[in-house]
């Protein structure tokens, strides 16, 4: 048995319901969670002593949107003991895109919650500094949501560019 | 859209600095974004009592380009091209990162000699790096020549670079798969011909550096930090090993073949600026043995994968062959299809852990990707390693960090 696989059988032992599933792919095995227990599974998994996954690797986030539930935030733990990876799900609606920090656990989830909030405006409860990261402070939106657009610039023809001048942003005399 | 408050009152700030900079008792100097010593635009909130750091604060964002947008509106070969700009003291190995992402989220196969290849020029580009972190770690605690001495060993890799893939930086040279084309004639010579010069090179900074009272006096001692600490807050790469943890993903972790090769994981002590600076020396050594293991077991045979639904046939098959046409046109104008799954790959960059989270939906281009980039990481432990020091160290300490903004903002 495999560290990643008794990582798994202590969570659902320890957790029950709520470890909604576990996948596997390409060797690499994710763990989706209830939000609500992905504290407590942090915590189990970095302080018990056969895991030992005390080094947070990455935190991020997916966008579904339009589908529900639309955001998924994606944990990579890392056992330097154990030399092995293990990856947390936590599903989120669009309605209470919100779950706990896991900063007690991993103080460096700190700026990377700060980049997911920044970039999908997922908020993060107890969250010590929660401020944009990577955007100006004032930014209006969230860039890495899909309902964003990509943005580009519009390309002047002949026979358009007067009217597409009209609307570009740019500083004009 | 999530609704929120755009206003950021001075409240919400408060916490970032101690109560006496509030009644003026100590000092806020602004440093950066546009100042030399902080390596691109990082910008740092200094609270100053006399001399003394009481809190920093560092910001960050100055670079970003929105490279993990773009990526997802690109085909996977072609948002590969992306990739170089983030760390540009790295391009390659970021390249190798997200193909080795793309292939195992593919399950694509790479052939023997492109994964030697990729290893020599991987830690090519670490000399190449250590070498940038040398020089401007050199001229920001006084040394100005061994900056002249680095850049030209660097312009050397960065010849062979442009030797095979045409480009001295932006290279996308390792394509999903395996390369972009096999090595020129002469790489082989003009690698061999480094590796006998270099060792010479490297004694000559030691000989600069490594015993000199000025460099030692502002560099022992400085910004140290506990292996728990670094791990703590995420800290990777020579940062982490200077303290005394041998952690390489090199060695715990093997990619593209790196268990056959025979190197040490050069480790510190104290962890601080100087520590991290013996590390970086030693791994430049390190990186020589594996380029010159590399070289005697080179072996033959195809630069790239031949399955053909991911891989573009060579051009001298799209002469006779209707189907390598088909695959060419479908691949160059559509892109492969990757399966719906996510994958997460980390490699060991010269900054530490670069980590490459992607997903798939089942169409031609990533639905996610996601680099967890060693610079982004480092940066958070900037406030803990600068506490309590001089402002003039806070340069040796960012110094020594080696942050790349353009990694960290991406």
């Amino acid at each position: 048995m495999t560290v990643v696989e008794k990582a798994v059988a202590k969570l659902q032992r320890a957790l029950g319901e709520s470890v909604l599933s576990v996948e596997e792919f390409r060797g690499q095995t994710s763990v989706t969670l209830d939000p609500e227990a992905v504290v407590n599974a942090c915590q189990m998994l970095r302080d018990d002593a056969e895991l030992d996954f005390n080094f947070l690797a990455a935190l991020t986030a997916v966008d579904y949107w339009p589908s529900e539930p639309r955001f998924k935030i994606v944990y990579q733990l890392y056992s330097l003991a154990n030399k092995e990876f293990i990856g947390l799900r936590a599903q989120l609606s669009n309605e209470s895109p919100e779950i706990s920090t896991i900063e007690s656990i991993y103080p460096n989830a700190n700026w990377h919650e700060r980049e997911v909030f920044d970039m999908f405006g997922v908020t993060f409860k107890d969250h010590s500094d929660q401020r944009r990261i990577i955007m100006p402070y004032d930014w209006e939106g969230h860039p890495l949501r899909k309902d964003y657009p990509l943005g580009y610039e519009e390309v002047q023809f002949t026979f358009n560019f007067d009217e597409i001048d009209k609307r570009k942003p740019y500083a004009k005399e | 859209m999530l609704e929120q408050n755009l206003e950021i009152t001075v409240d919400e700030l408060r916490h970032l600095v101690s109560d006496r900079a509030l009644e003026g008792e100590t000092m806020l100097l602004n440093m950066g974004p546009q100042h030399p010593s902080t390596h691109g635009v990082l910008r740092l909130l200094l609270e100053l009592d006399g001399e003394r750091i009481v809190t920093c604060v560092p910001d960050i964002g100055f670079l970003h380009t929105g490279i993990e947008k773009s990526m997802e509106t690109k085909a996977y070969e072609k948002a590969l091209v992306m990739t170089d700009r983030m760390d540009y003291l790295n391009n390659l190995g970021n390249n190798l990162c997200y193909c080795l992402a793309v292939e195992k989220l593919v399950d694509l196969d790479v052939p023997e000699r492109a994964m030697a290849i990729r290893v020599l020029l991987v830690e090519l580009q670490r000399i190449a790096s250590h070498l940038v972190f040398l020089a401007t770690h050199g001229l920001d605690t006084g040394a100005m020549s061994v900056f002249l001495y680095c850049f030209r060993e660097r312009e050397v890799i960065l010849d062979i670079f442009e030797m095979c893939s045409g480009a001295r930086m932006m290279t996308s040279f390792f394509r999903p798969g395996g390369l972009w084309r096999d090595v020129p004639d002469g790489f082989e010579e003009a690698v061999r011909s480094f590796v006998e010069s270099f060792p010479k090179r490297i004694k000559m900074y030691e000989d600069l550096l490594t015993k000199n009272p000025i460099y030692t006096h502002r560099t022992q001692g400085i910004g140290a930090i506990s292996s728990e600490e670094a791990l703590k807050w995420g800290l990777t790469g020579p940062p982490l090993r200077a303290t005394g943890l041998a952690w390489d993903l090199r060695k715990s972790n093997p990619y593209s073949g790196y268990e056959r090769y025979d190197f040490e994981i050069p480790v510190g002590v104290n962890g601080d600026t100087y520590d991290r600076y013996t590390v970086r020396i030693g791994e430049m050594r390190q990186s020589l043995r594996i380029v010159e293991q590399v070289l005697d077991t080179l072996p033959g045979g195809p630069v790239r994968s031949d399955n053909r639904k991911f891989v573009p046939p060579p051009r001298s098959e799209l002469g006779h062959s209707m189907e390598a046409v088909i695959h060419h046109f479908k691949l160059w104008t559509e892109g492969f299809p990757a399966p719906k799954g996510s994958v997460f790959v980390a490699v060991e960059s010269p900054r530490g852990e670069l980590g490459c989270y992607l997903e798939g939906d089942g169409g031609p281009k990533p639905y996610r990707v996601h680099f967890r980039t060693p610079s982004f990481a480092t940066l958070q432990t900037l406030p803990m390693l600068c506490k309590d020091h001089l402002v003039a160290d806070v340069v040796a300490i960012i110094s020594s960090l080696d942050p790349v903004l353009g990694d960290s903002d991406r």
